[in-house]
């Protein structure tokens, strides 16, 4: 039977703060064990926390940025479950009055725009980590409290997916989102950036949701779509067989690509929600909302729809250019200098620039090749010719010259001087007959051959348009 | 009169002036303390050692004519769920029973800073549960007026150390009238301020929205002086007010002219103990005699006090406690863990006596799925009621004056297999917490038995320093504060 | 209402806290007790009114994002029951 999937998304993103939400501990990834603790992130007795403002403000931030309605009150609760890694035994996290409500992203799945709505967003602290030692039959688990009291971003779609390719779509877009407004490195390997999936099925055209599965441990956005064909598969096979599926939490295994039940959770969870009576509430007004809104800076959707319009690129292209606000800072920056030419930059960007940021596992800010320079290669490149020019580039970036600087090092200035280039020609005509003949005979192929020889003795550097009109003048003129 | 028997104020004027040494009062009171604390039994650790130690170096500052704090040489007792770097916080429970912690309260501090002497850690009921003492898990204070009676609680160690002149002054903690009812019982002064007055950092929580550390001093200029050195902004205290601490100690004994006086009704109702009763009505009379205006007040809701308290202190609690699970510090089971669950659960069946217990599953219980807007939710706007009502009597009055008990101290064992009657003895000390204005309590007279009675003030928020003034007023008029338990 | 053996062990269970069955009997009978008598709240409609989940009118308290520094482990460590290789131990989680 043919069902139509209904999908959502719980997201958490670490926020990017020097110190932690109620301490001033530091939020640094990697260090060793329980090294980034105090007695107010391990939850001693007596202790109390206290608001870390840029948490706050890069929460109300991403709010505005996913076009959430604010709450002009918001405050925290408590929610709590017993796990080792929670010092507290409850989290502070948000529940009642959350900082943004009713927001959407517009996402774009084959071309197609699509809205997805967002339900809330909301703050709350990390958790420490949990570590299983590798030793079988180990009868213990060990605690790293060095995360507990991260600040966390919380974003709970409407279930509004209703395809593998939206789900994507989504996390991209709302990745790029976080990105661009700065609030979180969003780095998936460092567990910054999370997903949960809930998948659920429904026959076509029916208008109550089915059962609902909740889906965790998905530790890259590869695993979440793995994990949700995996689970709409066997849903669906449950619901062919006529079997009922049960709602539950489902544990993702990425090596074995199969999930599990989750076993600790069998008893429902109450989380006996209440106002945590440690933190004040926050009161929100129209001024500190439309100071956060003017720091936002243009969202990737609207920055490519721009460079689309005002720079006649195509979509695609756009698309890949924004991708990264600083690559798209970079090509607006090259074009505005160059005052010219937004499409073959675009196309040096796409090719040249990101390449090689690829092998070198490099990020546009370091790059060695800044839009000044970029502008200046390109500038010069009539004169040198394409394939030059690409080599000049490996050198810039090799030695961090400028490209005129190294043109005239290496003399490489295309030949333009005809009377030069005849004299070469003839010479390569007298010494390669038989591909004359050939091409005068018609063998379109024997130019290139050619070229080529002209192009060893003058090391690349002759202008190949003006010397494929001198083969062509000199070879047809000969055989007739 | 003895050393020991002076006040703060006094025996702070006399290490000053170098008619006495620090170490000389510490000395002696430790003295007195090893004969008299066998059959009190206020304390649940001292540190001598440390206390002479500190002792010597505010002597030898003297000695160098160098400035010495507020409190220099005066020996204060400390709640023992107030956190002592290096000094055992037990909150009289197993399961903290060897927890030291690595830092300082904001209160601890603020009194070292002043050159305090720290004597020791006071008993109390188990995490600052209970209105009689008897739920500490290591044993039960008796009252220095008749040891078989209860010395009040949660505070019971710091009231009955403060009578028995085995410290000059102490710090405690109030949630429901913890200061403020051990002292009426005991027969000295117990001040709990604004809820946000003095930094709760440090003061090991039970209910997070109604805790607040309070002073318990032999005489009311004490209570200013204490007051003093530890209120004031915490930034590590989100509910903290950074309002200016007035100057309680030079202010104490300004006279207010036409002082309104707020007599609310419901607080001499059913339930009160005749001879508390009339003892709080000859208190009024003498106000009234002072130029005071008593004007008769009726708090509507204060009916609905315990049980709205009974629902958000064990919620807040039931939250608060959760930490205690043995993963990081604390009590850890010593039978086999296989299991986490069940490791916790042991932990917490051990380390918790039973008073916290049901709290704890009360609290659990009103929060629970199902539950929250018919219990939690309903506490909670109740408890604004009973703010309204406080609002709209601070409009008529300066001050509201009641009794801080319906009855005197209890016989040991009297209330402890009914929990019920054990609440209700906190029922006029409740409404402060919840609406989270100032209360002192001050001794107003004794029981036919010999037996203290309390008279308490409430004030506006931040409004310490007119309480303390009216209670100035009283101590003026009365020696009550000046008798002394014979201790045999 | 009546707050049952059913009831206890439930909240028990929420609670972390193993009772006896004598602990659950007593406690069964005081809370139900305490439970009649918070009843009496209903007395008053409370529609209109707003919840006080605070007991100060504090708003916008914040730090700044400074960073402090951290305890030294062994120090933390030292408090705790159990503990090994710079982590706290515990019995082994499953999930």
């Amino acid at each position: 039977m043919k069902y139509e999937v209904v999908m959502g998304l719980e997201t958490h993103a670490e926020l990017d703060t020097e110190s932690k939400l109620f301490c001033g501990c530091s939020t640094k990834f990697g260090s060793e064990p329980n090294t980034q603790t105090c007695p107010v992130c391990l939850g001693l007795p007596g202790v109390l926390p206290v608001m870390n403002k840029k948490a706050f403000e890069h929460s109300l931030k991403a709010s505005l940025a996913l076009n959430c309605e604010i709450s002009n009150f918001t405050n925290f609760d408590r929610k709590s479950y017993y796990y080792p890694d929670l010092p507290k035994n409850y989290q502070v996290s948000q529940n009642y009055f959350n900082i943004g409500n009713n927001g959407y992203v517009d996402i774009v799945v084959k071309g197609k725009e699509k809205r997805i709505g967002i339900h809330n967003v909301h703050l709350e602290e990390e958790a420490g980590k949990l570590v299983h030692p590798e030793a079988s039959g180990a009868n213990y688990s060990l605690v790293d409290f060095n995360r507990a009291g991260v600040p966390l971003l919380e974003i709970v779609t409407q279930p509004d997916m209703r395809s593998v390719e939206e789900v994507e779509s989504y996390m991209q877009t709302l990745r790029n989102i976080l990105l661009y407004i700065g609030v979180s490195d969003c780095k998936m390997q460092e567990g910054s950036l999370r997903f949960e999936a809930s998948v659920s099925l429904r026959e076509q055209g029916a208008n109550f949701f089915g059962k609902r599965v909740e889906i965790k441990n998905l530790n890259s956005m590869k695993a979440v779509l793995k994990a949700i064909a995996y689970e709409i598969s066997r849903q669906s096979d449950l619901l062919d067989k006529g079997e009922d599926v049960l709602m539950e939490t489902r544990l993702w295994d990425d090596i074995d690509s199969v999930s599990r039940r989750m076993r600790s959770k069998e008893e429902a969870h109450d989380y006996r929600y209440f106002p945590e009576p440690d933190l004040v509430p926050v009161w929100i007004d129209q001024e500190w909302i439309d100071e956060t809104r003017t720091a936002i800076p243009e969202l990737p959707v609207s920055k490519r729809q721009r460079f689309v319009n005002e720079y006649t690129i195509s979509d695609y292209d756009a698309g890949i250019l924004t991708e990264d606000r600083l690559l798209a800072d970079y090509f607006e920056e090259c074009v505005k200098m160059a005052q010219d030419s937004p499409k073959e930059l675009s196309n040096w960007i796409i090719n040249d620039v990101l390449r090689e940021l690829n092998e070198r596992k490099t990020s546009v800010q370091d790059f060695a090749i800044p839009p000044k320079m970029l502008v200046e290669l390109i500038k010069i490149k009539p004169t040198i010719g394409n394939s030059i020019a690409k080599d000049v580039f490996i050198e810039m970036i090799n030695t961090g010259k400028t490209a005129t600087s190294i043109v005239i090092e290496k003399n490489l200035t295309q030949m333009d001087d005809v009377s030069e280039l005849n004299d070469i020609v003839a010479r390569v005509i007298e010494e390669n007959p038989k591909a004359a003949d050939d091409y005068s005979q018609g063998k379109k192929n024997a130019l290139t051959f050619l070229i080529g020889q002209t192009m060893k003795i003058t090391r690349g550097k002759a202008n190949p348009k003006i010397l494929t009109e001198i083969f062509e003048e000199r070879l047809s003129a000969g055989s007739k | 009169m003895l050393s020991r028997e002076l006040s703060a104020n006094k025996i702070k004027e006399k290490i000053i002036k170098r008619e006495i040494t620090a170490q000389e009062v510490v000395e002696e009171l430790f003295e007195w303390i090893d004969i008299k604390e066998p059959l009190i039994k206020a304390y649940l650790c001292l540190d001598k050692d440390g206390a002479v130690l500190k002792a010597k170096e505010i002597d030898k500052k003297l000695s160098n004519g160098d400035k010495v704090g507020l409190l220099a040489g005066v020996p204060v007792a400390l709640k023992d769920n107030i956190c002592t770097a290096g000094m055992k916080t037990t909150c009289a429970s197993k399961i903290l029973e060897n927890f030291i912690p690595p830092y300082d309260a904001f209160v601890v501090k603020r009194i070292k800073e002043e050159d305090a002497i720290i004597i020791g850690k006071t008993n109390l009921d188990e995490f600052a549960m209970g209105s009689s003492n008897e739920n500490s898990a290591f044993h039960i204070t008796r009252n220095p007026w008749d040891t078989d009676c209860i010395p009040g609680g949660s505070g019971g160690g710091s009231a009955a150390a403060v009578t028995a002149d085995m410290t000059f002054m102490a710090l405690g903690s109030d949630t429901g009238g913890s200061v403020r009812q051990p002292s009426a019982f005991c027969g000295n002064v117990g001040c709990k301020p604004t809820y946000g007055r003095v930094s709760r950092y440090g003061l090991v929580a039970f209910a997070s929205s109604l805790d607040q550390i309070g002073t318990v001093t032999k005489d009311v200029s004490d209570a200013a002086l204490l007051l003093q050195v530890v209120s004031g902004h915490d930034g590590f205290d989100s509910t903290s007010a950074a309002i200016d601490v007035p100057n309680y100690i030079s202010d104490i004994d300004s006279v207010d002219d036409n002082l309104r006086i707020g007599v609310p009704r419901e607080f001499f109702g059913e339930g009160l103990n005749p001879e508390v009763g009339s003892a709080v009505m000859d208190a009024l009379e003498i106000y009234k005699r002072n130029g005071a205006e008593l004007v008769d007040l009726s708090l509507p809701h204060c009916g609905y006090a315990v049980a709205t308290y009974y629902i958000i202190a064990t919620a807040e609690a039931s939250s608060n406690l959760a930490r205690y699970d043995g993963v990081r510090y604390g009590h850890r089971s010593q039978l086999s863990e296989d299991n986490i669950i069940d490791m916790y659960s042991r932990v917490r069946a051990e380390g918790f006596g039973s008073e916290v217990k049901r709290r704890i599953l009360f609290g659990n219980y009103v929060l629970s799925a199902g539950f929250y807007e018919a219990y939690y939710l309903k506490a909670s706007k109740v408890r604004n009621l009973i703010r309204s009502d406080f609002e709209e009597a601070f409009k008529k009055v300066d001050c509201i004056i009641c009794p801080t008990c319906p009855t005197q101290a209890f016989k040991i064992g009297e209330k402890i297999t009914d929990p019920l009657q054990m609440y209700l003895s906190d029922i006029y000390t409740i409404p402060a917490n919840l609406v989270g204005i100032p209360g002192i309590s001050v001794p107003c007279g004794f029981t036919n038995a010999g037996l203290p009675i309390g008279l308490q003030i409430l004030g506006k928020h931040f409004d310490e320093g007119k309480i303390l003034k009216v209670a100035k007023l009283f101590e003026n008029e009365t020696d009550f504060h000046l008798k002394k338990p014979e201790l045999n | 209402m009546d707050i049952g053996i059913k009831e206890i062990e439930h909240i028990a269970n929420l609670s972390r806290i193993t009772l006896t069955v004598e602990e659950k009997n007593t406690f069964a009978k005081q809370l139900t007790n305490i439970l009649g008598y918070i009843e009496k709240l209903n007395e008053l409609d409370t529609d209109e009114v707003q919840p006080m989940a605070y007991a100060t009118s504090l708003k916008n308290v914040f730090r700044e994002d400074k960073l402090k520094s951290s305890f030294s482990r062994q120090e933390i460590l030292e408090l705790s029951p159990s503990s090994t290789n710079g982590f706290f131990k515990v019995p082994k989680v499953i999930e």
